[in-house]
């Protein structure tokens, strides 16, 4: 099967991320939209790998699975902080970096 | 010790001195007590005197031709092309200044230390006055044009501490300032010269660009460069030496304590002019209009400061515009190449304008610190020494012999008549001033000593010595400030106080006696002593028309005694003559009394379009241009653009993601399309 599936599917994938961190404001949402396009990057690095048949591209998959676990991790606690503060649940509403 | 190492211990002494009294005011944070610090100032000055005449004796052991001594201390900067060292030239000419320069001052500090006794400046004042007799010592040491630039700042710098030392006084800072703005004019002027003349030689030192010059660096005759470099050498000798159109510091310099207008005036500032003239000489030989300059402009002064004199009331202000005259003779005589006259002339001159203005000292302090000869009057019997004092010194500033004065004079005029030509204007312009002199200083003398004696002779004459209940600035007539950089409470008089009247016996006889080491025809000294400075210079052995000589002496006493007459007639004989003339000649009163409007001149040319220019640059150039444009410019632009930049900054975070993916998209489409 050409590379050409495998990529057309990971670009379907990081898009439907993209739009989705773009478009939603709730961050839980957000969280999960950024998952997809760290999967939908996954998705093409092993398309890679597989293509050249060594093991560079999955290994570089499975540090980004580490960073995006951790990244959950953070991102995680942090809309529990602000649950727990009662504060809206919505990125617009953060919004004191504003220069 | 060789001949260098006491020239060294000549700037030594006053520079240990200085600093000795300094330093002791500084750790001990209180003044000396007593007249220690009087003693100290005088006694290093007094060992300057004693080494310059150790480095004269051992000069005398070398044969004439090896006379020119240079000695340095280390280099101050050596690099391409320039090599400044911290280096002294010893020679006639230098030896012959250190000599006046140290022995003129010794008797002036002397003098201090009874005149200024009671005022709480006193170690401050020493202090003050040493570092002025070193930094003259440093000006004719100086053997490159580094130093000698350093010693001609010293002395603007040194003058300007001392002109307002009684800082208390408005008059007195203003002086100050006016006299170092001025000299600063100077120093700009012998910079310039310095480079125009370093130019072309390519050495700072004295004796290198001489013989650079000797060698044609400049060129034929009058090369331009060298005429530029020579006339701004000429702007720093007239500001130091108070020659037209520079000189309105001098007369304003009497603010400053008496003694300090007598060391000005005789030994460490206003001869410095001279002295650089002298010391230029194979440059000035090979410029001759810068020479011509001289000799008008010292005539012009003569004449001008003469007639200025006649009018001034002010006893101190009377002596300083004789001083500018005097000075004028000088520069006319080195201009003309009558150096070793001038110089002669410069070292008469030095004893008996400090014997003057030490007995103008004596008298103010008879007054109470009154200083206008209008006040003044028949204090011939209150104060005698001080009387014969001004006569001796009045004799040979008039030039009466045989008082010093005399041979002196003359000399200058005789080498102007031996040039013939226009010279002949200088010389009846130098012989008119030697008129004017005689009675401008008979008159004050006549004016202060005879006549009626005031309420202050009187009260003198009955054993007491006047005191003012409260002090007032005798310029404006103000009530003093009697804290510190005040004259202080007491006035001595040489009759009084055995200091001031020791230096002035010292100088009166000096006064008298010392034109006698130079009597045309009969000797030779000075001449002799400064032959091997002036060894190239082609008019310094004058062949002397006996007959211009005679006639010259002749018409010099004739004139002396002329004024002296006229003066003894208008202010003793018949003293109303005075006013009857005036109400004759008004407008020419008015130009005299008025200083020949110099002041308003330069007022009127200098500083009013710089004090327009300078409220036009505080209320029009600061705000508009740079407080509105320049600045407000700048920060107008920083904020747009920052205000720009900040609305990217919304703080939405989708806001700042599509952006990114944005951004990361068009970077891709571009290498998509790049490949």
């Amino acid at each position: 099967m050409s590379i050409a599936w495998y990529l057309a599917v990971s670009a379907i994938v990081f898009s439907l991320g993209a739009i989705g961190v773009i478009t939603r404001r709730n961050p839980l949402v957000v969280l999960l939209c950024l998952e997809l396009m760290l999967n939908g990057a996954n998705l093409a690095l092993i398309a890679f790998a597989r293509m050249w048949g060594n093991g560079d591209g999955q290994i570089l998959a499975i540090i980004v699975m580490t960073v995006a676990a951790c990244e959950v991790c953070i991102g995680l606690g942090m809309i529990v902080a602000i649950y727990r503060r009662h504060l809206p649940i919505d990125v617009d509403e953060m919004r004191e970096l504003q220069g | 010790m060789s001949t260098t190492t006491w020239a060294w211990l000549v700037l030594l002494f006053p520079l240990l001195g200085t600093l000795a009294m300094a330093l002791a005011y500084t750790v001990t944070e209180r003044a000396l007590p007593g007249r220690t610090a009087g003693w100290i100032g005088t006694g290093a000055i007094f060992l300057a005197f004693l080494a310059a005449l150790a480095a004269l004796i051992s000069l005398e052991g070398h044969s004439p031709s090896h006379r020119q001594l240079v000695s340095s201390l280390w280099d101050y900067a050596s690099t391409v092309g320039i090599n400044a060292r911290v280096s002294i030239l010893v020679d006639p000419l230098s030896v012959f200044m250190i000599l006046s320069v140290t022995g003129v001052s010794t008797l002036i500090h002397l003098y201090s230390i009874a005149y200024m006794d009671g005022d709480r400046g006193v170690t401050r004042y020493f202090a003050y006055l040493n570092f002025f007799v070193f930094s003259m010592l440093l000006l004719v040491l100086a053997g490159n044009f580094l130093l000698l630039i350093v010693g001609w700042a010293f002395v603007g710098a040194a003058s300007y501490l001392l002109i307002s030392f009684w800082y208390r006084r408005t008059t007195a800072t203003r002086a100050g300032i006016k006299a170092f703005v001025i000299n600063v004019v100077g120093d700009v002027g012998l910079v310039l010269g310095t480079y125009f003349i370093f130019s072309h030689t390519g050495t700072l030192d004295f004796l290198q660009s001489f013989h650079a010059a000797q060698a044609g660096v400049f060129g034929g005759s009058a090369h331009g460069d060298l005429v530029a470099g020579c006339i701004l050498l000429l702007v720093g000798a007239f500001a130091k030496s108070a020659q037209i159109p520079l000189h309105t510091w001098l007369p304003d310099a009497m603010e400053g304590p008496t003694p300090v207008s007598a060391l000005i005036h005789a030994a460490t500032m206003v001869t410095a002019g001279v002295y650089l003239i002298a010391r230029m000489h194979p440059l000035f030989e090979r410029a001759p209009a810068a020479q011509d300059v001289g000799a008008v402009i010292g005539a012009a002064t003569l004449l001008i400061a003469g007639t200025i004199a006649v009018t001034q009331t002010d006893i101190k202000r009377v002596i300083a515009y004789s001083t500018m005259s005097q000075i004028g003779y000088m520069i006319m005589g080195v201009s003309i190449g009558a150096y070793a006259a001038g110089l002669f002339h410069l070292m008469t001159h030095a004893f008996f304008k400090a014997l003057l203005f030490m007995a103008a000292g004596s008298i103010i302090g008879a007054m109470g610190g009154e200083q206008s000869l209008d006040r003044m009057g028949g204090f011939r019997k209150a104060l005698p020494f001080t009387y014969g004092c001004f006569i001796v010194g009045g004799l040979a500033l008039s030039g009466i012999p045989p008082f010093s004065g005399f041979f002196s004079k003359d000399e200058i005029l005789l080498v102007a008549g031996e040039r013939g030509g226009w010279h002949w204007a200088l010389y009846a312009a130098g012989y008119l001033g030697a008129f004017l002199t005689a009675i401008y200083t008979f008159r004050m003398i006549f004016r202060a000593f005879h006549g009626e004696p005031v309420p202050e002779a009187r009260e003198l004459e009955g054993g007491h010595l006047h005191h003012v209940d409260v002090p007032t600035n005798p310029a404006t007539g103000e009530v003093e400030d009697t804290d510190v950089g005040f004259p202080g409470p007491n006035h001595p008089i040489a009759e009084r106080a055995r200091p001031m009247s020791v230096a002035m016996a010292v100088l009166a006889v000096g006064a008298t006696g010392i034109g006698l080491v130079q009597i045309p025809r009969v000797d030779f000294v000075i001449d002799d002593f400064l032959r091997p400075t002036f060894a190239d210079s082609p008019t310094y052995n004058s062949s002397g028309h006996t007959s211009l000589l005679i006639a010259g002496l002749l018409l010099g006493t004739a004139l002396g005694l002329a004024g002296i007459a006229i003066a003894y007639y208008v202010w003793v004989l018949r003293p109303g003559t005075a006013e009857r003339v005036r109400a004759r000649l008004p407008q020419l009163y008015e130009l005299f009394v008025h200083k020949w409007y110099f002041d308003e001149a330069i007022n009127l040319l200098v500083v009013a379009p710089a004090a327009a220019f300078g409220r036009f640059a505080r209320d029009v150039f600061e705000p508009r241009v740079v407080d509105d444009t320049l600045i407000g410019g700048t920060t107008g632009l920083v904020r747009a653009g920052s205000a720009a930049v900040r609305a990217v900054q919304s703080g939405f975070v989708r806001y700042y993601a599509a952006l990114l993916v944005l951004g990361v998209t068009g970077v891709a489409f571009y290498f998509l399309l790049q490949a």
